[in-house]
C-alpha cells in the first residue's frame, strides 16, 4: 500500500535526493547547450582540494632576508608557485585561504582550490559550534528562571517564545535596522548608553563582525523555541526528587546536577541534534542580511549550493555541496548517537 | 531523645485553610500514626513538620527547640515518600548515600553507614543495582535507607506503602514495624489504612477536615471512639450506626427503643442525656450474632454475604429498609433474602448524641 503522504515524501525529498546524487558526478547546468557528461569525482576534487605550502622569506644577493619598510618580511609570490609551476602539481589553479609564520622566518601557506567554499564550511563549523551550546544553554537558563511558580510567570513565557512564531525573513529584516551603521538601534543604544563614548560599529558590514553579529541574532531568533523542550523536559522531573534533596540539604547547584541535569538527559540530545541540524542549514539570515559578504565572511554551506546551482547555474556544484552537508550531518548525528547510547 | 510538639498549627494556602488548629504531642520514641480520609491534610501536616510548606500560623518545637523557620535538613528529620523520590539515574549505594554525598563527607565512613542500613534493611545484595532494576517493595527499602543514613532523630513517612501490593504491603509493614523497634526513634507515618494505623501505632491521631478527631492509643480509639467520625474511620468493615431515642435513664443505664428495636438498656458512665432525645447506637459488625427471626433484638433479611474463609460478612435489610453488616467470625453458608436476627451485648455498644455525634456513653467534659 503507497499512501498519498507517503508519495509526496517520495516526491519531494527521496528523488531530489537521489538525483542530487546523481547530478553531482555531471557537469549539468542550470541551462546549458552542451549535453551533459559523466565527470567522475570533478566536482568534489574540485570543493575539497585544498594543499599546504611552506615558503622562506625573499633574500638579497648576500643571504639577508629583505623586509618592507614596516620592517615585514617579504615572500615570493603564491602564484609562482601555483601557476604554470610544473614542480608543484598538486598546488596548482589554487589560491591562499590563510597563512600564518612559523619557525625560521618561514611562513605557511593553507591553499584551496575552492576558497570560498572552504571558508562556507569554515563559517558554518564556526556557526554551529557557538550557537548549539550557546543557545541550548541560554534556553536552558531560561527554561529554569520560568519554571518557577511565580505570578504572571506565562508572560515571560509568551515574551520568549515570540521570535519563534515570526517568520526568520522578517526577523533577519528587523535585525538589519537594528544593525545599521548609520541609524541603527543597536549603534544609537550603545552610544546613548556610554553617553556618546561608543565607537559606532557597522556590525553586518564589518568582517570582524558580521559572523558574530549573525550568530547573536540566531541565538536570540530561536531560543525560545528551545527553551520551550527544556520546559517540557523540566515538567517531566517528579518534584519529590527535588524535595528528597532539599530534606538532604542540597544547594542550588547540587540540586540542578544531582536531579534537574540527569532528569534532563533525554531532552538534551534532542534539543541539541534539533539545534545542530538547524545551525548547518543556515541560509536565510544570510541570504537576506549580507549575501554572503562582506568579503566572504559570512558565507555557509547551504548559502553556497544555492548560489552555485541558481546563482551561477552549477547545478553539478550545487548538489556536490549539498551531498556534501548530507554527509556532514550523517556523520555528526552518529557522532551524537553514539555518544548518548555509550553512557546509558 | 526527640519530642514533638505540635502547638494549635494552621495552614491555609491562599485563603484556603487546610490546617485548621492542630495540638499532637509525640514522646520520644513514640510511633505516631496519622490517619484519615483523603484530602483531610495529612499530608500537608507531615510536609509541615518536615519544613517542605511553611507554617501559617502556630509553633512546632522538636525537642524544645522552636522548629518553623529552620531549614529542613536542620530540623533532625528523615522523610520517606510514597512515590519513593530515590534517584533514577543513581546505584542504589549513590541513593542511600545521597546525603552524605551533598555534605562532603570522605567515602570511607560513607561507606560503612551505606553498608550498616543495608543490613539492617537486608539488601546488602541490591547495592550495585539501579532503581530499574528494583521492584517496588525494594526501591521504598532504599528509600527508607536513605532516611536511616541521615541518622534522623524522627523519621518521617508519608503512606510509604501505598503503591505496593497487598502481600507486600503486609511484609514491609512489619519490617517498618521492626525497624521501629531496633532504631528506638521517634517515628511519624501518614496512612488512610486503618489496619496499619491499628498494628503499627503507639498512638493514633484520627485528622479529618484539617482537625484532630481523637488521639490517644490504638485500642482506646477502637474501644471508646470520641464521636462517630472515629467509631466509624477506626474498624473494618466500618460500624453500624441506627438512630434511636432515649426512653427511659436510670443510675446506671438508658434505654433507647426504635420501630424495629426492642428496648435495650445500653450503660451510661454519667451523661447528660434527656428523656425523648433523639441519639445514635455504634454496633460494631464484630459484636452482631446471627440468630432465629424470633431471638433477635434486630430483624431482617440477608440480602448479601461475603465469605472471606475465616470470617463471613453478612448484608442485612432491616425492616425500617436501612442495611446493617455483621461479620462473622466462621464460616457460613446464607441463602439470600433469608429472615434472620441479630443478637448482641448491650454493654459493647456505643451511643452518640445524634445533634453532635459525639460520644455518650461517657462523661463529656
Ligand atoms: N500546594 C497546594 N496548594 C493548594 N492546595 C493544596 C496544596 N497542597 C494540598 N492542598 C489541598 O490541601 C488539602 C489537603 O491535602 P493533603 O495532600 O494534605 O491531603 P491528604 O490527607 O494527604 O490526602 P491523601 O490521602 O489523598 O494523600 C487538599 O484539599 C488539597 O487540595
Ligand atoms: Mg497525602
Amino acid at each position: 500500500m503507497i499512501s498519498p503522504g507517503f508519495g509526496l515524501i517520495v516526491f519531494f525529498i527521496i528523488l531530489p535526493f537521489l538525483s542530487a546524487i546523481i547530478l553531482s558526478f555531471t557537469n549539468q547546468r542550470l541551462i546549458s547547450p552542451n549535453p551533459t557528461e559523466y565527470v567522475g569525482l570533478a566536482n568534489y576534487k574540485q570543493l575539497l582540494s585544498v594543499g599546504v605550502l611552506t615558503l622562506d622569506p625573499k633574500r638579497n644577493s648576500n643571504g639577508a632576508v629583505v623586509r618592507d619598510k614596516n620592517g615585514a618580511l617579504k615572500y615570493p609570490r603564491l602564484r609562482n608557485f601555483t601557476r604554470n609551476n610544473p614542480q608543484y602539481p598538486h598546488i596548482k589553479g589554487m589560491r591562499e585561504l590563510f597563512s600564518w609564520n612559523v619557525g625560521d622566518n618561514q611562513r605557511t601557506y593553507i591553499l584551496a582550490r575552492d576558497v570560498v567554499f572552504i571558508k562556507a564550511v569554515i563559517n558554518t563549523l564556526l556557526f554551529v559550534l557557538i550557537v548549539a551550546p550557546g543557545q541550548g544553554g541560554l534556553a536552558l537558563c531560561l527554561a529554569l528562571l520560568i519554571n518557577q511558580k511565580l505570578r504572571g510567570i506565562n508572560i515571560y513565557r509568551a515574551i520568549y517564545f515570540m521570535p519563534v512564531v515570526v517568520s526568520i525573513v522578517v526577523v533577519s529584516l528587523l535585525w538589519r535596522f537594528i544593525y545599521d551603521y548609520e541609524s541603527g538601534l543597536l549603534n544609537n543604544l550603545l552610544s546613548s548608553l556610554t553617553f556618546g563614548a561608543f565607537e559606532s560599529v557597522n556590525w553586518i558590514g564589518d568582517t570582524d563582525f558580521a559572523l558574530g553579529s549573525i550568530i547573536v541574532m540566531s541565538i536570540w531568533q530561536a531560543v525560545g523555541f528551545h527553551m520551550v523542550i527544556w520546559l517540557s523536559g523540566l515538567q517531566t522531573i517528579p518534584p519529590s526528587l527535588y524535595e528528597a534533596a532539599r530534606i538532604e540539604g542540597a544547594s542550588k547547584w547540587q540540586t540542578f546536577r544531582y536531579v534537574t541535569w540527569p532528569g534532563l538527559r533525554n531532552t538534551a540530545v534532542l534539543v541539541f541534534v534539533v539545534i545542530t541540524m538547524q545551525a548547518f542549514a543556515l541560509f536565510t539570515q544570510i541570504d537576506v542580511m549580507t549575501n554572503g559578504g562582506p568579503l566572504d565572511s559570512t558565507q555557509s554551506i547551504v548559502f553556497q549550493a544555492v548560489e552555485r546551482g541558481y546563482g551561477k547555474q552549477d547545478i553539478s556544484g550545487g548538489s556536490a555541496i549539498s551531498v556534501l552537508l548530507f554527509v556532514m550531518v550523517l556523520c555528526i548525528s552518529l557522532l551524537q548517537r553514539w555518544l548518548t547510547q555509550g553512557r546509558s | 531523645m526527640a519530642e514533638i510538639k505540635l502547638r494549635d498549627v494552621h495552614k491555609s494556602f491562599g485563603k484556603v485553610e487546610v490546617i485548621k488548629g492542630v495540638n499532637i504531642e509525640i514522646k520520644d520514641g513514640e510511633f505516631v500514626v496519622i490517619v484519615g480520609p483523603s484530602g483531610c491534610g495529612k499530608s500537608t501536616l507531615l510536609r509541615m513538620i518536615a519544613g517542605l510548606e511553611d507554617i501559617t500560623q502556630g509553633t512546632l518545637e522538636i525537642d524544645g527547640v522552636c522548629m518553623n523557620d529552620r531549614q529542613p535538613k536542620d530540623r533532625g528529620i528523615a522523610m520517606v515518600f510514597q512515590t519513593y523520590a530515590i534517584f533514577p539515574h543513581m546505584t542504589v549505594r549513590e541513593n542511600v548515600a545521597f546525603g552524605l554525598t551533598i555534605n562532603k563527607i570522605d567515602k570511607a565512613t560513607r561507606d560503612l553507614k551505606v553498608d550498616e542500613a543495608a543490613r539492617i534493611l537486608q539488601m546488602e545484595n541490591l547495592l550495585d543495582r539501579r532503581p530499574s532494576e528494583l521492584s517496588g517493595g525494594q526501591r521504598q527499602r532504599v528509600a527508607i535507607g536513605r532516611a536511616i543514613v541521615r541518622n534522623p532523630k524522627v523519621f518521617l513517612f508519608d503512606e510509604p506503602l501505598s503503591n505496593l501490593d497487598a502481600s507486600l504491603r503486609m511484609d514491609m509493614r512489619m519490617e517498618i514495624g521492626k525497624l521501629h523497634q531496633s532504631l528506638n526513634a521517634s517515628m511519624i507515618y501518614v496512612t488512610h489504612d486503618q489496619v496499619e494505623a491499628m498494628t503499627l501505632a503507639d498512638k493514633i491521631v484520627v485528622l479529618n477536615d484539617g482537625k484532630v478527631m481523637q488521639s490517644g492509643s490504638p485500642m482506646e480509639l477502637y474501644k471508646e471512639p470520641a464521636n462517630m467520625f472515629v467509631a466509624s474511620f477506626l474498624g473494618a468493615p466500618s460500624m453500624n450506626f441506627i438512630n434511636v431515642e432515649v426512653h427511659d435513664i436510670n443510675e446506671e443505664n438508658v434505654t433507647v427503643y426504635n420501630p424495629t428495636l426492642s428496648p435495650i438498656k445500653v450503660p451510661h458512665k454519667g451523661r447528660d442525656i434527656s428523656k425523648k432525645s433523639q441519639a445514635i447506637l455504634g454496633l460494631r459488625p464484630q459484636y452482631l450474632r446471627l440468630v432465629e427471626p424470633s431471638d433477635g433484638i434486630l430483624n431482617g433479611k440477608v440480602i448479601l454475604t461475603e465469605r472471606l474463609g475465616a470470617e463471613t460478612i453478612v448484608e442485612i435489610l432491616l425492616k425500617d429498609g436501612k442495611r446493617v453488616i455483621a461479620a462473622i467470625s466462621e464460616d457460613q453458608i446464607l441463602s439470600n433474602g433469608k429472615e434472620i436476627g441479630l443478637q448482641f451485648n448491650p454493654k459493647q455498644v456505643h451511643l452518640f448524641s445524634s445533634e453532635d455525634s459525639k460520644f455518650l456513653s461517657e462523661n463529656r467534659k
